[in-house]
Order: structure tokens, then sequence, then C-alpha cells
């Protein structure tokens, strides 16, 4: 028999902002293994690239000293992580009706994309675990050491969050899965005009001017600083100030968006 | 602070508006405490607008609303912690098992673990979703995704449980299944449930009350037998093939008849007593000259209470509205 309650002080409460945060997280968290689409192309496809780039282009760059696999490492970490979010999966929440059923709960509105963004965190950092197992396989060493690797796999972390503030303003913009499958494509023109082939000294004319503007250019110097040169304070300050500025630009966007999709209007 | 009102819900003159389209015009509702009401009206007539502005997802473009004795516009959250809903569709999470998802909605709900995993126990008793429960969502039928859905409402023990359409798509022993679990949750917990509907039947079986919504105005409310009898006891509905104007006027002036209303070739006879009625209306018609096709009697439904409110019959305005919406 089910018990009645038909007061006016009612059973359910506020939970908290951390607790609804955690919720949301575990919820997206355990959604990630039933939904292997996501996560399989994200491991496979880097792989793919790392070895694609160093079969082809190996030859044409080696030069004593400069080590062609260290210095792709970093861009097969970027493209592992870049896009990875559960937007698609809000997508489907709103196109169902179920994030409809999370607003009538009295959920703090901003941890229903911070709840997100939290497993998208755990998911990047583990993307990119397989990678540096890659890197390790074919010889790849970091100057840094272990603490070295920590940092890289926080920035490729960090990096991830910024990027998928670009999904998910996509996704509560239109509710639209297409439009969140084409977000990938904002990162084309970060990735091909910056140093991902040839060390940022070789590109002159318009495109040296391009890549100087262009926030993956420090992301892939404080990287690759980590594997190739050592402490470098000065490209890590920069590489985390590019991650900030895209970070900053993407989570307002995301912000706004959100506010736009649960304002009663 | 909640306000002192004898009403579970309660709203004055509301209004929602989209662009230049007003989806509900000028609704009061006054539900009490314990109640089904049932909200009819066809695809279109603002139903669900109507919902979603009680459940806080939509401002009123004007007028107030209150639900467990809080303004939705001003008090949100004191609103959603009283009310439990199941929209249209069953709004889940396929990736997740039904208990994942019931838990999910405790602890949004502030519930802790004991009182969450409790409370699981006691719903899975009440919806008969069985092992299925541990099962992912998208394995479930669509009769088993609108009882978990029923249960997720529930799992905080709210005041007022708002349904909208809840047995839209589902199969006939579904659609009873969930009656019935509608009906357990009314008697058992005393828990007033604001129900939309576009089934006659439903409403007719559910409700203690019914609003009939047309065009976002409700044109009709009482309880379902006065509606009914407000149209007459007994119905005569006969099918012509000849001038429908013409027996409309020869009708009317029949001493039994209460009401007359004509729709297509099909005339709907109000009356206070069908059996003596039946034979004086068959005659009249035939010695004027109006050849009948089809002549039954049963007893009034609420769709003759809405043709008799919007003149139309509710199949026919919920087409209407489709084809509109094309």
């Amino acid at each position: 028999m089910i018990k009645s309650h038909t007061g006016n002080t009612p059973l359910a409460r506020k939970a908290g902002f951390v607790i609804d945060v955690l919720t949301v997280a575990r919820r997206a968290i355990r959604s990630i293994p039933r939904d292997p689409e996501t996560v399989v192309p994200a491991i496979l496809f880097p792989a793919f690239f790392f070895a694609v780039n160093i079969g082809m282009f190996q030859d044409l760059v080696d030069t004593p000293g400069f080590d062609f696999k260290a210095f792709q490492i970093p861009v097969a970490i970027l493209f592992a992580v870049t896009g990875i979010s559960r937007a698609m999966s809000l997508v489907l929440d709103i196109q169902g009706g179920y994030f409809d059923r999370l607003g009538m709960t009295p959920v703090t509105r901003l941890s229903l994309l911070l709840g997100l963004m939290v497993a998208d965190l755990v998911l990047v950092v583990l993307l990119t675990i397989p990678v540096l197992i890659l890197g390790a396989f074919v010889g790849v060493r970091f100057e840094t050491g272990i603490l070295g690797m920590v940092v890289f796999v926080i920035i490729s972390g960090f990096w991830g969050l910024a990027f998928a503030g670009f999904p998910y303003a996509i996704a509560l913009k239109t509710g639209n899965p297409a439009a969140v499958n084409l977000s990938f494509l904002i990162f084309m023109p970060f990735i091909f005009l910056a140093p991902v082939f040839i060390p940022r000294e070789a590109m002159t004319s318009w495109l040296g001017t391009v890549v100087m503007y262009n926030p993956v250019t420090y992301l892939l110097d404080a990287m690759r600083s980590l594997i190739m040169v050592g402490w470098d304070l000065q490209a890590l300050f920069q590489g985390a100030l590019a991650v900030s500025l895209v970070a900053i630009f993407s989570m307002s966007l995301a912000l706004w968006t959100l506010r736009n999709r649960v304002t009663r209007k | 602070m909640p306000n002192n009102s004898s009403y579970t819900i309660e709203t004055k003159e509301l209004v929602r508006e989209f662009g230049r389209a007003r989806a509900v015009d000028r609704v009061n509702l006054f539900v009490k405490p314990g109640e089904i009401y049932g909200f009819l009206g066809p695809n279109g007539a603002g139903k669900s607008t109507v919902v979603r502005m009680l459940t806080t997802l939509l401002l009123p473009t004007q007028g107030t609303a209150n639900v467990a004795g809080y303004d939705v516009v001003k008090s949100p959250t004191e609103v959603r912690l009283r009310i439990g809903a199941a929209l249209q569709e069953a709004a889940l999470d396929n990736k997740q098992t039904g208990r994942e998802l019931l838990d999910l909605q405790g602890r949004l709900y502030g519930l802790s673990g004991s009182i969450t995993k409790n409370r699981i126990d006691e719903l899975l008793e009440l919806v008969d979703i069985g092992n299925a429960v541990d099962r992912l969502i998208e394995t479930y039928s669509g009769g088993m995704k609108r009882r978990l859905d029923l249960a997720a409402a529930l799992i905080h023990n709210p005041a007022i449980l708002f349904l909208d359409e809840p047995t839209t798509g589902l199969d006939p022993i579904s659609r009873t299944k969930v009656w019935e679990e509608i009906r357990r949750i009314n008697q058992e917990l005393g828990m007033t449930i604001f129900l939309t509907t576009q089934y006659l039947d439903e409403a007719d079986q559910l409700a203690h009350r019914v609003g009939i919504i047309n065009h976002g105005k409700i044109v009709a409310e009482d309880k379902p037998d006065v509606l009914k009898k407000s149209v007459g006891s007994d119905v005569i509905l006969v099918t012509l093939k000849g001038s429908i104007e013409a027996a409309v006027q020869l009708c009317t002036k029949l001493p039994s008849v209460k009401n007359v209303e004509s729709h297509g070739n099909q005339l709907t006879v109000s009356v206070s007593n069908g059996a003596q009625a039946i034979g004086p209306v068959a005659i009249a018609l035939n010695d004027s000259g109006i050849p009948i096709d089809e002549i039954t009697l049963r007893t009034p439904t609420l769709d003759d209470v809405f043709l008799h409110f919007t003149g139309l019959r509710l199949a026919e305005e919920a087409q209407a509205e489709e084809w509109k919406d094309l």
C-alpha cells in the first residue's frame, strides 16, 4: 500500500546545487558505456589519424633532433577530445520531453548543463589514455615525466570541455541532432589553420598570420612543450590563456542558450 | 507563503499567446482537493498549454494561476515541490533502467537514498512493471513506459498530479490499466489529479468534473452526468437522405423534443424520454417526405455535449485542427 501525502508540507525539497550537479553527472556518466557510438569513433579515429600522419609525413619532415611522432601526439589527442560532449543526449532529452520532466523538478537549471560537463571531463580524460599508450608504444617519452603527463591530460581535458560549449549551445538553441553533429565542423578551421603537420616557424605569409591568432596554435605549443621541451612556463601560460579564451566564449554561448531554453517564455 | 484558497488549482482569466495566436483564452479553473478534473478537448484546443503553465514550464501572458496555494509565476519552486506530471508521450531516458530513472528523480527532489528506495518499492507495487524495472527503458512496451512515467511523476509523493493525455497511443488493455492506476492513486492517496484527454470515454470514466475546452476557451464545465443531462436524457440520432433544414424545423416543433442539432446529414435530437419520442420523430419525418437512412436511440455522451456547445463533433474538430496544422 502506497503511503498518503497530501498535506501542504511536501516530501520533496531542493537538493542543493552540488547534489544536483552530481546527480545529473552520474546519470550522464552511467550512459557513456551504453552509448558506444559516441565513444568508439573517438578512440579509433585519433589512432587512425596518428598512424596515417606518421606513415605519410614522417619521412618528409624528419630532421635530426625533431621527433615527428612526439610532434603528432597532441594532434591525435585533440582529435580524440574535441567535440566530445553529451550534447547529443541533451538534444534527445529535449526532443523526447525528458528535459521538460527535469524542468518540472526543483533542480537548479545550471546543474542541468554543468552535470553533463562533469561527465564530459571524465570521458575526455579517459579518451586521452589510449592515445598516450599508443604514443608510448611507438617510443614517445615525456621530457617532463609523469607530472608533465598529468598536466598534459589536464590541458586536454580543459580543451575538450572548452570546445564542448559549442555543441551544447547548438543543442540548446536548435534541439536538432543534425545541427549538433555538424558542430565538429567548427573545429576544422581551428585545426587546419594551426601547426598540425609542420612547426609553426615553417608557416609563413598569410598562413603564418592566421596561425598566430589561432588559439589551437598555443594549445599545441603548450602540449608539445611538455613532451619535447620540458617545463616551458611561457608556452604553458599561453596555452592555458588560449583555452580559457575559447572556454569563456563557448561557455557564455552555452549559458546564454541554456537561459533561453529554460526561460518560460 | 501559500494563499488560503480552498482550491488546489485556481486560475483566473488565464491567457497564453504565441505571437499573435491566442492558445489559451481567459480560462478560469477551480479544482478542489482530491478531485479528478478532466480537461477535454480536441488536439490544438489549448489543453497542453494550460498544463504547461500550471506545471511552471510556461509563463502565462495574462491572468493568474495558483497551484497548491502558490503562484506559478512568483513561486515556481514551491509549486514544483508539490506537483508531479506525466506529459504527452512518456518523457523518459531510454538509456537508463526504470530503477535508475526513478532513483534519479528521487534525488532531484531532494529525497535521501533510503526514502527514494522505499518510494521506488511502493511505486513498483502500484504501477506493475515487475522485474522489467531493472531493464533498460528502451526495451519497454508503450504501456510500460507510460506506467513508469507515472511512477516517476509520483516519486516525491506530490499533492497534485498532472496527466497530459496519459493514454494517447496506447492499446485498449494498457489504457484500462492506466485508468485503474489513476483511480487507485486518487482513491488511496486522495491526490488531486488534473487530467487532459481527447478521449470522451476517458473523461467520462475517470473525471469527477469535466471542463470542455475548444479554441482556448472553456465552453462547458460540470460533472459528466450533469453535462450529459444538459443535452437531454436521451438522444435520437437520425441520418437523413433529404433536406436537413426542413427536418430540423419539423423536429423542433415536436412536443417531446428539447433540442435539435444538425451536422452534415445527421440530426441529433435531444429528448427527455427516448422510448416515447423515437416513434413520433420517425413518423413526423416520414409523413413530411424526408427519407430516413438510419435512426438510433442512445443516451447522451460528452461528444453530444461538445456538439451542443461548439456545433462540431469532437473527432471532426480534432481533424480540422490537424488540417490547420498542415
